[in-house]
């Protein structure tokens, strides 16, 4: 008779290879380089972390109302908590300032449905086009004033992160439809509005955006006719859009250039003309395709936003840059930027997380 | 019974899409043209009223201001075209540095995001995600008003071995003083380059025809570097290091490196870096799995596996999203103007146009440059991309 074999239990995993030892060897001491790099690393963060931690937290100074409040070797975010208002709203008259709150709070309200999953796609489409038509109407009424009995706020009051958010608004919506615009010009079959487009469209990519601000600062006032004249925001806001519209319009265009032509010969067969086709067929699988792009594009604007700087406008950037020359205040300059920083930081780290969000929400199968 | 086939009737004239094409086209034209016209005329009209004769004519008065970084003779009798050219060397210059240097950081920084170490991945990651979200200028604005203005004055200066000095005024650095009999080292050189490419085309054909490997890299490498040090060695080493001293107030001698250039490099460098890192990261990425493992399963080293496999495929993927960062750092480096470094948008389409009011002049001038940088870049870039892209069959 055969001698029955019982197969050993199952041995637990080596001790080495599991649990926090094993994570170690795995992911930090997988080799004599790592193990070099490893130590490094911890050497390079052992001498750096303390040092800026406790500049910034420990020995901070959070208190106070003018620069005496500070202890030297910690950073004086006294410095922020008094020029906060100032960071937030620029020059906006003081007893006026609810109206920006409003005209925020009126956004955040009205755009709330928007990111909510559970809310009907019917729906999202029709109170985002209102928003998109009303919303621009209700906010410069609020924030300029003049018709319905509120003060006039002049616009080289507007500043900070105000102006910064009414630059970065505006200029992402006014850019994306007219990059689609632009993108349908330059795949058209038409020549004369294809040429069109692409001059438009390589004249602006090829020059920064400074030299684009200067020119709507100098160029622009020859251009009008005499006596007439542009406010400066409106100036910076048509550099800002045209500029953006045009990177716009080549990221629509990669999404556009995607589309196999089945699709443009499927709607054609069932009688669709242009419009129909490009509204319906076309570009909304387009730029479900191209969403990371549009929002890298939507990032860049916003960052972008800064450069408002060299023609004088005072937004977040310039406001706590001058801030920090302020002759009460000098010598605060790193605490200033590293407030504008995170700000920054905030905004364009936010939009390209919800950018991945969206992503994977509208993602449907069609990825390789 | 059949039915006659109703024969097409032919729509309305307005309904035809070859008519409507051309009429639109028409529209959009003339819209321009009527548009390009207007704009023309109130220009014109504008002009006369402010008494500003256009023409390039200014070019060549004395443009009466100093410049603070200069790479070619430059005094305030200059005339403004002397200006433009100073102005766009020093633009081409901050831009090269910085191409070189974030390319370098940024292959550093993507390789080490796909390391598999876990810490040096992390590490690299908020390096990215730091510096990327936050607008270049305020980094600018951070390295000149908050790190290198607020350096100590020359007689305090920040020194590394009393060779090289940080203060207010700039990045002090010893430079090299050629003395006579340099010339013989650059000839060594020459040669060795010459004798390099000849051993390359050599081993490269006898690899062809015998199968035998030369270990060319490493005999180039002695050749380049060995051949002009021997010759530097027996000609008496005909180089000195001036060392900037400090005298009165301030340094003299050596290289200074200004502020303005200095933080411009730094804050362009490392935001580019960043993108230019994740460019890497992905390009790496796009060469699948199985093509390191079949170099490995024919039995290639992995330092040939990463040089002969994955290297090329990756840089296919890699050059042409690394070409509009070089791009967009170029057009980028016009920040200077915030700063103050006299690059072509703060020197020229800013100083000159202030003195001498020629704005449509100054602006197209610049615009102009930019525009030629961009389309040769992208000329060079599309023909390097053309070679090494994928031949299928």
């Amino acid at each position: 008779m055969a001698e029955s074999r019982v197969p050993h239990s199952n041995l637990p995993p080596p001790a080495s290879t599991v649990g926090v030892v094993g994570w170690l060897r795995r992911n930090l001491f997988s080799s004599p380089l790592n193990v070099i790099l490893t130590l490094l690393a911890v050497y390079l963060l052992f001498v750096a972390l303390p040092p800026l931690l406790r500049w910034a937290f420990l020995d901070a100074s959070w208190d106070g109302d003018n620069r005496d409040a500070c202890r030297p070797g910690g950073a004086c975010w006294v410095f922020i908590r008094v020029h906060f208002d100032q960071f937030m709203y620029g020059f906006y008259p003081d007893g006026q300032r609810w109206r920006v709150n409003a005209a925020v709070l009126l956004l955040i309200l009205g755009a709330a449905p928007l990111f909510v999953r559970a809310v009907s796609s019917k729906f999202k489409i029709r109170l985002g086009l209102g928003l998109l038509i009303a919303y621009p109407l209700i906010a410069f009424i609020l924030l300029k004033g003049g018709m319905t009995g509120l003060p006039v706020v002049d616009t080289s009051q507007w500043g900070g992160l105000l102006l910064t958010l009414v630059i970065a608004g505006v200029g992402m919506t006014a850019a994306l439809p007219l990059g689609v615009l632009l993108a349908l010009g330059r795949r058209s079959r038409l020549p004369a509005i294809q040429t069109l487009c692409v001059t438009f469209i390589e004249l602006w990519r090829g020059v920064p955006l400074i030299t684009v601000l200067f020119m709507s600062s100098v160029m622009l006032p020859l251009f009008l006719p005499a006596g007439m004249n542009f406010d400066k925001l409106l100036r910076a806001l048509i550099g800002v859009t045209l500029f953006q519209a045009a990177y716009m319009a080549e990221v629509v265009r990669g999404g556009l250039q995607a589309i196999p032509k089945g699709q443009f010969e499927a709607a054609a067969a069932l009688g669709l003309g242009y419009w129909k086709t490009m509204g319906l067929i076309v570009l909304p699988q387009a730029l479900k395709l191209v969403i990371p792009g549009i929002v890298n594009t939507f990032i860049a604007l916003f960052k972008d936003t800064s450069l408002v700087l060299i023609i004088g406008l005072f937004d977040l950037m310039n406001i706590v840059h001058n801030a920090t020359t302020n002759p009460a205040w000098l010598g605060f300059s790193t605490e200033g930027y590293i407030f504008a920083a995170v700000v920054y930081w905030l905004f364009c780290f936010g939009m390209s997380r919800y950018s991945q969000n969206l992503e994977k929400h509208l993602h449907t199968g069609h990825k390789r | 019974m059949t039915e006659p086939i109703p024969t097409p009737v032919k729509p309305p004239f307005w309904n035809d899409p070859q008519v409507r094409a051309i009429v639109f086209q028409a529209i959009a034209l003339v819209a321009t043209v009527a548009f390009g016209l207007y704009i023309f005329d109130n220009t014109q009209a504008n002009l006369r009223r402010l008494g500003i004769a256009s023409g390039f004519g200014f070019l060549s008065s004395p443009s009466g201001f100093d410049i603070i970084q200069s790479l070619i003779p430059y005094s305030a009798t200059s005339s403004y075209g002397r200006v433009f050219w100073v102005a766009l060397l020093n633009t081409l210059l901050v831009s090269a540095l910085g191409v070189v240097l974030a390319t370098l950081l940024g292959f550093v920084i993507g390789v080490a995001r796909l390391s598999r170490n876990w810490l040096i991945s992390r590490l690299a990651l908020a390096y990215i995600e730091t510096f990327r979200n936050i607008p270049l200028l305020l980094q600018i604005f951070f390295w000149y008003f908050a790190v290198l203005r607020a350096m100590p004055a020359p007689r305090q200066s920040l020194s590394l071995g009393e060779t090289v000095f940080l203060n207010i005024r700039g990045l002090y650095l010893p430079a090299p003083e050629i003395q006579t009999g340099f010339g013989w080292v650059l000839a060594a050189f020459g040669i060795a380059a010459v004798l390099t490419t000849l051993l390359a085309r050599w081993a490269r054909r006898r690899q062809r025809a015998t199968g035998q490997q030369f270990p060319i890299l490493s005999v180039a490498l002695a050749l380049l570097l060995g051949l002009p040090l021997l010759t530097f060695w027996l000609a008496g080493s005909p180089l000195a290091w001036q060392v900037p001293e400090l005298q009165g107030f301030n340094f003299r001698g050596g290289w200074v490196i200004i502020p303005e250039m200095a933080s411009l490099l730094l804050a362009l460098t490392i935001y580019t870096a960043t993108f230019i890192a994740e460019i890497v990261r992905a390009g790496i990425q796009a060469v699948s799995h199985g093509q390191t493992e079949a170099s490995l399963s024919l039995g290639l080293t992995s330092s040939l596996t990463l040089r002969l496999i994955i290297l090329p495929q990756a840089l296919r993927v890699i050059i042409p999203p690394l070409t509009n960062q070089y791009l967009n750092l170029t057009k980028n480096s016009s920040l200077a103007a915030a700063i103050g470094y006299p690059d072509l948008v703060s020197a020229f389409a800013g100083t000159v146009l202030n003195q001498t009011g020629q704005a449509i002049e100054c602006i197209a001038i610049t615009m102009a440059v930019y525009l030629t940088i961009s389309l040769l870049i992208s000329l060079m870039m599309n023909w390097y991309n053309r070679r090494v892209a994928l031949v299928e069959r």
